[in-house]
């Protein structure tokens, strides 16, 4: 699994939270020497979780295909929690609640281990889809059915279907391309977070015009706009290890980073709506799993779908 | 020998359940209005399930975790062996017989005793597991006998958020939802206040704790 290029790419991606915790401390040392900035502490915090985020996905991508799969599906897991502990609660639901941790998050990683990409594009908006009303029916209860089974759709479509098309990156069969797909995993998350990294930094130096004044403070066309074209360029920059030409890494790119920003201003519509600021409290500075997974979300079955069907042998 | 292998096989299932409970729960404790500080006090939260003082317990810091009992129903936990392993060796319960006709000791005096030994106590003032659509059941007097009987001491309400969802009554297979746990400001008696008003005070004081996100 290891390349030359994936470590280098690791390395990068070392050398840049080398700095930005060196710049974090300077920053708290000058601003916020008794924690009293809470603009620095979060940066602090944001920081040390990226540390950890990075340390876990290049053990996953050292230990191979089976590690990134267990390690994506962990991810699901965490993500669906703090998804539908926001839902509507009914008792009957709960045997449709207990499946969908138990039953459909194994079963679609088990598909994404073996490649049936037959059954893992369809398993959860076909036969998910179908089945699981069917065990909330037949507990009774009709109270708000339609919002209640729709919920729990939406929460394993975006918690587990589109996550699980990470890994399925590591399974398309480009030719020339053989035994480094880790790369386009690594270059999507990579890419994708850059983007919401540098749409907070473009925002936080310029940010004036929000894009949704009602859906979130945050989001300003400077930060989009900056944070998207400057992800863009960078990721252009490193075609090289990508099966790529320039031209095609930068639309690549531009639309991932697009898509990124999208699942973010989408999820942010879900928490307004729920009266909360974040998804959890899990990774410390970002908030919860979706908080830092929105923008991949949204990325993950577009880029997979487009590669396969244009760089993909199969 | 015996002894310590049972403190051991006490332990490791104790961090085994509490494992269990954050893989399931993730829970989190809001500090809101007091500060994990090591003094002693009384715990008293909402009771739906029987995971209730685990997670109490598993969200305390380690210090604080190793000297606070839950009080819970001997009649309960002492019918199996496996429960009474559990309720006695593991979460070093603090057992109470719920049943006046042919308890032996009279549960305040036992609580307090507890508290004289320096451990601090979470309790249910519910005094059963409320399966009901009412967010809290009336409070058993318990709690105020004990505030009555130590009144130095503090007493914490603590609001447990969606467990009842994660396990409700009568299932095996818990679902996994976040839990929220929040501590609100201590309470104590006041000089001259009758039963009725305390009880009724340390109610609402708990009830003020319950998270406000629509659903």
């Amino acid at each position: 699994m290891t390349s030359p290029h994936l470590l280098w790419l690791l390395a990068g991606i070392g050398g840049l939270l080398i700095l930005a915790s060196v710049l974090g401390e300077i920053l708290r040392s000058r601003l916020s020497p008794q924690g009293e900035n809470p603009v620095i502490e979060n940066l602090n915090a944001r920081i040390s979780a990226w540390w950890v985020m990075v340390i876990l996905l290049a053990i996953a991508f050292l230990a191979g295909k089976p590690g990134v799969v267990v390690l994506l599906a962990l991810a699901s897991f965490a993500a669906l929690r703090e998804f539908l502990s926001l839902t509507h609660y009914n008792r009957a639901d709960h045997w449709s609640l207990v499946a969908c941790f138990f039953l459909v998050v194994p079963l679609q990683y088990y598909f994404i281990l073996i490649d049936w990409y037959g059954m893992y594009s369809v398993f959860i908006p076909v036969y998910v889809f179908l089945l699981l009303p069917v065990v909330s029916a037949l507990h009774g209860s009709t109270r708000d059915f339609l919002v209640r089974v729709s919920e729990k759709q939406w929460a394993l479509m975006v918690c587990v279907y589109c996550v699980s098309h990470v890994p399925a990156l590591l399974y398309l069969q480009i030719p020339g391309f053989e035994g480094r797909n880790i790369i386009l995993i690594a270059y999507l998350i990579f890419v994708v977070q850059l983007s919401d990294v540098l749409q907070y930094v473009w925002g936080k130096l310029l940010g004036r015009t929000r894009v949704a004044p009602t859906l979130s403070p945050s989001k300003t066309w400077e930060g989009l706009i900056g944070g998207t074209l400057s992800a863009t360029a960078i990721g252009t920059a490193l075609y090289w290890m990508t099966p790529f030409t320039p031209l095609e890494a930068a639309g690549m790119c531009l639309l991932i980073t697009l898509m990124g920003f999208f699942g973010g201003l989408v999820m942010s519509a879900i928490k307004r709506d729920r009266g909360i600021k974040d998804w959890g409290h899990l990774i410390a500075g970002h908030g919860g799993f979706i908080d830092r997974l929105d923008s991949v979300i949204f990325a993950a079955p577009i880029f997979f779908h487009i590669t396969r069907y244009f760089w993909s042998a199969t | 020998m015996k002894a310590f292998l049972l403190s051991a096989a006490a332990r490791f299932t104790g961090q085994a359940i509490s494992l269990f409970a954050r893989f399931i729960t993730a829970p989190r404790a809001v500090w809101q209005g007091i500060e994990p500080a090591p003094t002693q006090r009384v715990y008293f939260a909402n009771h739906s399930s029987n995971g209730d003082f685990v997670l109490l317990w598993t969200v305390l810091p380690p210090a604080l975790r190793k000297r606070t009992r839950p009080v819970a129903a001997l009649d309960y936990w002492l019918t199996s062996p496996l429960r009474a392993f559990i309720g006695r060796d593991v979460f070093n319960a603090v057992l109470i017989d719920r049943r006046p006709e042919v308890r032996l000791q009279d549960p305040v005096s036992q609580m307090a005793e507890a508290l004289d030994e320096g451990s601090s106590l979470i309790l249910f003032p519910e005094g059963g597991r409320n399966s009901s659509d009412q967010p809290l059941l009336p409070f058993k007097s318990g709690l105020y006998h004990l505030a009555k009987a130590r009144p130095e001491v503090d007493l914490v309400p603590v609001w447990i958020a969606n467990l009842n969802r994660v396990m409700p009554k009568g299932e095996i297979i818990p679902v996994p939802l976040i839990c929220t746990l929040t501590f609100g400001a201590p309470l104590h008696l006041a000089l001259d206040e009758d039963k009725e008003t305390f009880l009724a005070r340390a109610a609402q004081a708990l009830l003020a704790l319950q998270p406000q996100v629509q659903s």
